[in-house]
C-alpha cells in the first residue's frame, strides 16, 4: 500500500529545549543565576554547529582564497563559495553574482550609498528614509547627501509605530532617486509593508534598499518575490559570527556601479595606466575576505534551515503575544511600538524609572536586555523619550524567561518603591 | 540578597534622584558646560557662579538615570562655597571612590557622596555617576563644547 507523503513535514518538531542545548552559552550563569538572554536584536548567540564550523576552517581547510594553486587554498575557496550558494538559497537570489560579502549591514549600506550614490545622485535629488531607521541607514545617506547636494526625506510613523504609508506615497516623486527603509524596526519591532513600499517606488522607477538586519533571523526571505533592489543583513544577528554580512543587489544595478574599495581580489588587469575590474561579486570584495566568518555564516544558515525559519517565526510570535500580555500587567509600564504587524521585539519604558536603572537591576537578576536609544535616536525623539528598555527575542527563548523578565521588573519596582 | 543593588540604590540616592536639589536651568551663570553620554542619550548642563575664585552657586539641568541625577544633585550641594581648587580636588577624590581605586586621594570630605561608593561594583555605571562632574570640570576649565563620557 502506497504511503501518502504529500503535506507531510519530515523535519523534527520545534523543540525549544533541544535547541537550547545547541547553544553552549545558554548554560552559563551570570551572578550565579541562569542567563536569560533577551538581547538578540543586538546580537544573537551561536549554536555549537557554527562554533564548530569556524574551528573546522582553521583546523582542516584554511588558506587564502581565490589565489593559490595549492590544495588548501582550493579547499578554503570551495568552502567560501559553498557558503555564498547557501546565502543565495537562504534569500532566494537569482544568481550568486548578486551576493556580496561585506563586514555587516552597515558596510553594505555604506557601499550602496557611496558607490551607487556617487554615480546616481546630484543636487536636489531626494533620498527617502523613515523616522525609525537605525543610524546605519541614516548616516551613510547623510554623508553622500553632503557630497552630492541630495536631500533626505523622512517618512513619519504613527503613534503605534506603523509607517505612514500615505505620507510615503506622497513623498515618492520625480525627484526621488532611492528609497532606503528598514524591513523590521530594531527599536519598535514594526514590520514595514515592504511589498507596498517597493511597488510604489517601482511605479516611479525608484530603486529600494531594505535594511534586513532584524528580518533575516525571523522570517523567510525571497529577493525575487520581493523584487527588492538592494537588501542587507548581518551574520551575527542570524546566529553566525560578527564581522561578516551580506549585500544583495540586482545584478543590473551592481554591474553599473563603480567599485567601493580598491585592492586585491577585485581586479582583472592592473597596470599603472588603467585597471579593469573583476566580475561580480568580486568587484565589491577587495582584499582577503573574512574567510572563517563567511563559512561560519554558512553554518548558521544550515542551522536555521535545519530548525526551519517558519517554525522559528511561529515560536517567536507566540512569545511576542505572551510577552506583550505579561508586560501589560506590569504597573506603570508602557510599551513603545505596538504596530499590528510586529516582530518579537518588546520595547518599553517605566514611569519615573530610567531605562539604565532598570537594565542594571535586570542584569543582576541574570536578564540581559538592551537599554538606551538603540542607535535610533530619531525614534526616541519621536516619542519624546531618551531611551527604552528592549527585550528582543530569539529562537531559543522561552515563556519561563519572559516570566523571569517580569519578575525582574517587579524587583525594579520594589527597589524604586 | 546581597547583589550590590541595595548598596547602589540607597534611599538617600533615590531621594536625590526623585527630588534633585539645585535643579533647573539658571538665569545667570558665569560658567556653564554640557555633559553628554552619547551611549544612552543622557545629558546634563552645569551652571556655576564664581565669586573671587569661589563657587558661590551651582545648579544643573539634566535628563538621566537615578545615579546620574543623584550624583549631580549631591555635587551641586557639595561644591557650593568651595574654591575652584577644592572642587577639583573633590572631583578627583570622587572619581577614585566610584572607580574603586584604593589609593588615598587627598581633598575635602566626601560626606554624603560616599553613598555612591556602590557604583564601583557596577563598572558600566561609572560614567553615569561622573557625567555631571566632567561637565563641572569642563565649565571650570572654560571648555564651551560638549564634554562627553563614554
Amino acid at each position: 500500500m502506497a504511503t501518502k507523503l504529500e503535506n507531510t513535514d519530515l523535519r523534527p518538531a520545534f523543540d525549544v529545549e533541544r535547541i537550547r542545548q545547541d547553544f553552549p552559552i545558554l548554560s552559563e550563569k551570570v551572578y550565579g543565576k541562569p542567563l536569560v538572554y533577551l538581547d538578540n536584536g543586538a546580537s544573537a548567540q551561536k549554536p555549537r554547529a557554527v562554533i564548530d564550523a569556524i574551528s573546522a576552517v582553521y583546523e582542516t581547510e584554511y588558506a587564502n582564497v581565490h589565489r593559490g594553486v595549492h590544495y588548501m587554498s582550493q579547499m578554503a575557496t570551495d568552502a567560501m563559495e559553498d557558503a555564498r550558494e547557501k546565502v543565495r538559497t537562504f534569500i532566494n537570489a537569482r544568481d550568486i553574482r548578486e551576493v556580496i560579502f561585506v563586514r555587516g549591514a552597515t558596510e553594505g549600506i555604506n557601499l550602496v550609498a557611496s558607490s551607487w550614490g556617487r554615480k546616481n545622485l546630484s543636487a536636489g535629488d531626494e533620498i527617502i528614509l523613515s523616522v525609525m531607521e537605525h543610524h546605519s541607514n541614516i548616516v551613510p545617506w547623510q554623508l553622500i547627501a553632503e557630497q552630492t547636494g541630495a536631500l533626505l526625506k523622512v517618512v513619519p510613523i504613527s503613534d503605534n509605530g506603523s509607517l505612514d504609508m500615505d505620507a510615503y506615497a506622497e513623498m515618492v516623486c520625480a525627484k526621488t532617486k532611492i528609497v532606503a527603509i528598514t524591513h523590521i524596526s530594531n527599536s519598535l519591532g514594526t514590520i514595514t509593508p515592504v511589498d507596498e513600499i517597493i511597488r510604489i517606488a517601482h511605479e516611479k522607477d525608484v530603486p529600494v534598499l531594505l535594511d534586513g538586519c532584524q528580518a533575516a533571523p525571523h522570517m523567510e526571505l525571497d529577493m525575487q518575490a520581493l523584487d527588492v533592489d538592494f537588501y542587507v543583513f548581518s551574520g551575527h544577528k542570524i546566529y553566525g559570527p560578527s564581522g561578516i554580512g551580506v549585500l544583495y543587489g540586482k545584478e543590473k544595478l551592481l554591474d553599473a556601479m563603480p567599485p567601493y574599495h580598491g585592492g586585491g581580489e577585485m581586479i582583472d588587469v592592473v597596470t599603472f595606466e588603467k585597471t579593469t575590474y573583476a566580475d561580480l561579486p568580486f568587484k565589491f570584495e577587495a582584499g582577503t575576505p573574512h574567510i572563517s566568518g563567511i563559512i561560519g555564516m554558512g553554518g548558521a544558515i544550515d542551522y536555521i534551515n535545519m530548525v526551519g525559519i517558519d517554525k522559528v517565526a511561529a515560536h517567536e510570535q507566540d512569545l511576542l503575544e505572551y510577552g506583550t500580555s505579561r508586560l501589560c500587567g506590569v504597573n506603570s509600564l508602557k510599551l513603545i511600538g505596538t504596530a499590528p504587524q510586529k516582530a518579537a521585539i518588546l520595547s518599553f519604558v517605566m514611569e519615573k524609572i530610567h531605562p539604565h536603572d532598570v537594565g542594571t537591576i535586570l542584569d543582576r537578576e541574570g536578564v540581559a536586555v538592551r537599554t538606551g536609544h538603540h542607535c535610533a535616536q530619531p525614534v526616541m525623539d519621536r516619542y519624546d523619550i531618551a531611551a527604552t528598555i528592549r527585550a528582543s527575542i530569539g529562537m531559543y527563548n522561552t515563556r519561563e524567561e519572559i516570566d523571569l523578565l517580569v519578575a525582574g521588573l517587579e524587583r525594579v519596582q520594589e527597589i524604586f518603591g | 540578597m546581597n547583589d550590590g543593588l541595595t548598596d547602589l540604590y540607597q534611599e538617600v540616592i533615590l531621594d536625590h534622584s526623585r527630588n534633585p536639589r539645585n535643579f533647573g536651568p539658571a538665569e545667570e551663570a558665569d560658567l556653564t558646560a554640557q555633559g553628554n553620554n552619547p551611549l544612552c542619550g543622557d545629558r546634563v548642563t552645569i551652571f556655576l557662579k564664581i565669586d573671587d575664585d569661589m563657587i558661590s552657586a551651582a545648579q544643573f539641568d539634566a535628563r538621566g538615570c537615578a545615579i546620574s541625577l543623584a550624583s549631580a544633585s549631591m555635587m551641586t550641594e557639595m561644591i557650593k562655597g568651595k574654591s575652584i581648587e577644592e572642587a577639583m580636588a573633590l572631583f578627583r577624590k570622587f572619581l577614585a571612590l566610584v572607580t574603586g581605586e584604593n589609593s588615598v586621594v587627598s581633598g575635602p570630605d566626601l560626606a554624603e557622596l560616599t553613598t555612591l561608593s556602590g557604583v564601583s561594583n557596577f563598572p558600566t555605571r561609572v560614567k553615569c555617576a561622573t557625567l555631571a562632574w566632567h561637565a563641572m570640570v569642563g565649565a571650570l576649565n572654560g571648555i564651551d563644547e560638549d564634554v562627553k563620557t563614554e
